[in-house]
């Protein structure tokens, strides 16, 4: 086997393979959250665990999660390293004061005695026709919180790897992954595994225009570069991935290079991850701007449930093309 | 015709069809077209000016003949006494 | 009612300046007519009228600048013509009024006109203050009329050349606009335009034999330049390929009518390319006779609108006299523009044997969008084939 072959694998099983990597590593590593045993999991990411790795380590929990979040939290301070899988963002909000008020602050308030070394998993962003309940993105509230470290995986390769790099961290991190890539394929290197989760990446250079996204945004701006591509316009993709503390250098660096920025975001508009990005690109960049920043976000509404209303809500592919094309040419 | 008014009377053509470079310039030995950026369609209008002035039929296959101010005033002064 | 509105000379072509009127209301005007003077970046335009009918309104005044698509006049169509009677009316009068008012909200930003305020982006700003590059003399080409910084290099490029004066002040202006009519198509051309490019060698010693004997028989004023084959042969050549007359915008369109443009460059630097209309359907001595009426007045900067707007694929004889070899730069929408070099002897094999030729490179800069390699190389075997018949030109 060599460094450079790769498999074709599902966002779902690049999840899958990196939790049961991070089981197997560490004895100390256990997965909670609502059917994630016997169910194998809502979205089948744990399907088969339960079985490998027993009921210590699978661990299913009543529907109350500002109780089983509670407990992870408590399992991370008594020396675990738990895994939490709140099934959607959504669900999330009901944790959110075990989250705020004890993950993000006890190193804080114990003057730096205690460490919370927990895991929070959480699917965010629209999933298929699955209604305002279930298909919103929260990313920008949780970016919001000091104490916090927000990663969001927007490729296989960040599915697959993040998680093993969080597991590593003394204190807590709570990682984005995404309904609607669950069933997507893509190719990854063969031997895969831990990612930083500390920086930015390029996913595409270009010269023309940043795009700077995360999450689902990625893919949909790499098939939108291929279609500027033919018109000539050479775009360049940055995938946030680290939504807290946000890796002002390689966003600044590429604005700096390509004079023009375009933010691409499901969540939406108003205080957003976007608002943040263009706040830091008026602040460092300001005079290698050639044109207006614009920005692409969710529409301001509930997500809808008919397939049209929910697709119409969250910027998709060719409204990328089109923001580009109007940046570039404006006419 | 005087030598000198011949050049003048060429220089004046040439003038109108290139009015951005100094006729003055023009070496007697120097190519026409080159010095003055001729082309094809230029170097027509210039043949037919010539064919007004000193009254001369020049056939195309004479072209050759006339790219320095020295060879074709040689030529026009042959042509003209021929045609008298 | 027909509304004649300021026309676009060109992908490049953002507003222009009513010079003068040559109709007045009530004036009739049939297709084809001059009805205007339009100072534009290619100088002043002559603009014909398409419609056939009689002047109501001229709506924008002489000395005004207005964007391209603006309703210039309104024209009453001929078949109405019974109805003229009434343009002094009240009805079609407040009708116009009101439709003015109306396009009031719809120009929200004339607020920020008065104010002194110049919409320019601050890599541009800093980009003029480093060059030193007074910009209030830019005419920006961004968003929203804004300097960005495009403009600015061209600016620098501009001041390089400015020691290149040109007698009277109209013309030098035009001149400029020519350079920067040319350095926003070009620009243009190249960031969007995937070029592709094809050569061949044309043995043009019969093409050569039949003018010189041709050119014999007739009178100096008539006589015909080798330039008006190679239009003949390419105006033919595209009708046997006509993929590559079409313009490229939002997918291909196919022109059913070839206009050649034909490139003539300025003296002082810079390039105008005035059509030459279904070059197919003329007769060699009608090409010249049209050559003889453009390249003057082309020179002159004194063409017509539609000499500017018509072309469909261009044609650069830009070699003759000079280089061997020339490769185009497309001008949007067209897909594709022949360049001829220099005729001179060369070398030629043929049949196993070497001797000299008269020889003339031709270059066929293609767009890849709009076609491909094998009908550029069949269009180029077409224009090859014409060259070698040229008594059926």
């Amino acid at each position: 086997m060599t460094d450079t072959a790769t498999l074709k694998i599902t966002y779902r099983e690049a999840l899958k393979q990196g939790m049961h990597e991070a089981l197997i590593n560490n004895e100390k590593v256990f997965l909670m959250g609502e059917d994630v045993g016997r169910y194998g999991g809502a979205f089948a990411v744990s399907k088969g665990f339960l079985a490998e790795f027993g009921e210590d380590r699978i661990m299913d929990v009543p529907l109350s999660e500002s109780g089983f979040v509670g407990a992870g939290i408590g399992a991370a301070l008594a020396g675990m390293r738990p895994i939490v899988e709140v099934m959607t963002v959504n669900f999330s909000l009901l944790a959110l004061d075990q989250i705020i008020n004890n993950a993000a602050t006890l190193l804080h308030m114990s003057g730096g005695q205690i460490n919370v070394p927990v895991v929070i998993r959480m699917n965010s962003g629209i999933g298929n026709q699955l209604a305002a309940q279930h298909s919103h993105s929260w990313e920008p509230f949780y970016a919001h919180i000091p104490g916090l470290k927000i990663v969001s995986a927007g490729t296989h390769e960040d599915a697959r790897g993040m998680l093993l790099t969080a597991l590593e961290s003394p204190d807590p991190v709570v990682i984005f992954e995404y309904t609607s890539l669950l069933n997507m394929e893509s190719e990854i290197r063969s031997g895969s595994g831990a990612v930083d989760i500390d920086k930015a990446k390029i996913r595409r250079e270009g010269k023309d225009l940043s795009i700077i996204t995360y999450g689902p945004g990625v893919y949909k701006a790499l098939a939108a570069a291929e279609i500027l591509a033919s018109s000539g316009i050479d775009v360049e993709i940055i995938d946030l991935r680290v939504l807290n503390p946000i890796d002002d250098d390689t966003i600044i660096n590429s604005v700096v290079k390509t004079h023009r920025a375009l933010i691409v975001e499901e969540a939406w508009r108003s205080v957003s991850i976007s608002s943040e990005i263009i706040s830091r690109i008026m602040e460092n960049a300001f005079y290698s701007l050639d044109a207006p920043v614009e920005r692409l976000c969710g529409i301001e509404v509930p997500i809808p449930y008919p397939k049209h209303l929910e697709d119409a809500s969250i910027p998709q592919k060719q409204d990328i093309v089109d923001s580009v094309l109007k940046m570039i040419q404006h006419d | 015709m005087k030598d000198q008014e011949l050049k003048t009377t060429i220089l004046q053509l040439l003038s109108k069809i290139a009015p951005d470079i100094d006729p003055q310039e023009l070496e007697m030995d120097a190519n026409i077209r080159e010095v003055f950026g001729i082309d094809s369609f230029d170097f027509l209008q210039f043949i037919i000016g010539l064919d007004e002035e000193f009254g001369i039929t020049t056939p195309e296959e004479d072209y050759g003949k006339i790219t320095t101010l020295n060879t074709l005033m040689a030529y026009l002064k042959l042509a003209s006494n021929k045609q008298v | 009612m027909i509304e004649f509105t300021m026309p676009s000379l060109g992908a490049d072509m953002e507003d222009g300046t009513l010079a003068e009127w040559r109709v007045k209301s009530g004036d009739f005007v049939k297709r084809g007519d001059i009805i205007a003077d339009v100072d534009t970046q290619k100088g002043l335009i002559e603009i014909e009228v398409f419609d056939e009918g009689t002047i109501h309104e001229l709506i924008v005044k002489e000395g005004e600048k207005v964007p391209v698509g603006t309703v210039m006049a309104t024209i009453i169509p001929a078949q109405e013509k019974i109805s003229a009677d009434v343009k002094t009316a009240p009805a079609p009068a407040s009708k116009s009024k009101i439709k003015k008012e109306s396009i009031k909200p719809a120009v929200k930003r004339v607020v920020t006109k008065g104010i002194d305020h110049l919409k320019i982006s601050p890599l541009a700003k800093r980009m003029a203050v480093e060059k030193g590059i007074d910009v209030s003399t830019i005419k920006g080409s961004g968003p929203q009329g804004s300097i960005v910084k495009k403009d600015i290099d061209l600016a620098v490029a501009m001041k390089a050349e400015s020691h290149v004066e040109v007698t009277g002040g109209k013309k030098e202006r035009a001149a400029e606009g020519v350079r920067a009519a040319i350095a926003s198509a070009m620009s243009r051309s190249n960031r969007e335009i995937p070029h592709f490019y094809l050569e061949t060698r044309i043995d043009m010693s019969k093409a050569l034999d039949w003018l010189s004997q041709s050119n014999k028989q007739t009178e100096l004023k008539d006589r015909l330049l080798s330039v008006v084959l190679l239009i003949k042969a390419t105006a033919k050549a595209i009708r046997e390929v006509p993929a590559v007359n079409a313009y490229w915008k939002n997918g291909l369109e196919l022109k059913n009518v070839i206009n050649i443009g034909f490139a003539v460059s300025l003296r002082e630097g810079g390039v105008v390319i005035p059509a030459i209309p279904e070059a197919d359907k003329k007769s060699l001595n009608e090409l010249m006779a049209l050559l003889n009426d453009l390249i003057p007045r082309a020179r002159a900067l004194q063409l017509r609108s539609s000499e500017l707007s018509q072309s469909t694929i261009t044609l650069t004889n830009i070699g003759e006299g000079s280089t061997d070899k020339v490769f185009g730069i497309i001008y949007p929408p067209q897909v594709a523009i022949i360049g001829f070099g220099n005729i001179v002897e060369e070398a030629w094999a043929e049949n196993g044997a070497l001797s000299t030729r008269p020889v003339v490179h031709v270059t066929l800069a293609a767009d890849h969008r709009a076609i491909d390699g094998y009908l550029g190389g069949r269009f180029l075997m077409a224009l090859k084939k014409n060259l070698q018949n040229p008594a059926a030109l």
